[in-house]
């Protein structure tokens, strides 16, 4: 009953990556793509830590972290190269 | 991608950035530590190390960041290498052959029994040779005009 359930979240979360990839393909403007690509970073997160259950391991809940920190990395930086044209800026005190 | 002229005020990327650094940073001193008896090491928390300091150059300017951080990120570099190669003729002190490694069960007073190993000194200048080269090549490619 457990593997059934937890078979059928991973499932669930499979068709939400696959419907945020047609966004992410078919998104009419940059925005769109950048947002579905977070959360598709974030379905990632749920499918490493139901895989770390199936596998029973412990081992790959370092990796949830990771994800997470890098999603929320890269997301900023396209977020701040669609509004200022540029990711690191020199001074923004006096440009 | 138009260049808006405008001065953005980014409080919210800002205040975040100013707590989520400290998390980033000490997972990434999670990371290095673990890395004996689990997954890490010396290179995937150089790289979570430099990924904070990412954030903090997107979240201000590369001049905030070398007022803040002080550090020639090429020295750093060096520095690494000279560590790792340092402990490798650390081994021929004691007569054994060069990267020759030991660990052994130390009492310190305030943690107990601790497992300590000379690899980790190794992985330390892994660390710093890591965080050295990424922090190079980012600033060198934010610093153009």
């Amino acid at each position: 009953m457990f593997e059934l359930i937890i078979w059928i979240s991973l499932a669930l979360i499979a068709s939400s990556s696959f419907l945020l990839m047609i966004r992410l393909i078919k998104g009419p403007s940059v925005p769109d793509r950048a947002i579905s690509l977070d959360a598709i970073g974030i379905n990632l997160v749920g499918i490493t830590a139901i895989m770390s259950i199936v596998l029973d391991t412990s081992a790959f809940l370092d990796i949830i972290l990771l994800i997470g920190i890098l999603a929320f990395i890269g997301t900023v930086s396209i977020a701040k190269f669609l509004e200022k044209g540029e990711i690191i800026e020199n001074d923004r005190n006096n440009q | 991608m138009k260049k808006t002229g405008l001065k953005t005020n980014d409080l919210i990327l800002q205040t975040i950035t100013k707590i989520v650094l400290f998390i980033v940073i000490i997972f990434s001193f999670h990371l290095f530590f673990a890395g004996h008896n689990a997954p890490g090491g010396g290179f995937i928390g150089g790289l979570i190390t430099s990924g904070a300091i990412v954030l903090l150059l997107i979240a201000f300017d590369v001049k905030t960041v070398k007022s803040i951080l002080p550090i020639n990120y090429v020295k750093v570099a060096a520095f690494g290498l000279l560590i790792a190669i340092l402990s490798g003729i650390g081994s021929f002190l004691f007569g054994v052959p060069f990267l020759s490694h030991t660990h052994g069960h130390v009492h310190i007073p305030l943690l107990g029994d601790t497992h300590l190993a000379t690899a980790v000194i190794f992985d330390l200048g892994v660390y710093f040779v890591v965080v050295g080269v990424t922090m190079t090549i980012i600033q060198t490619i934010g610093e153009t005009e």
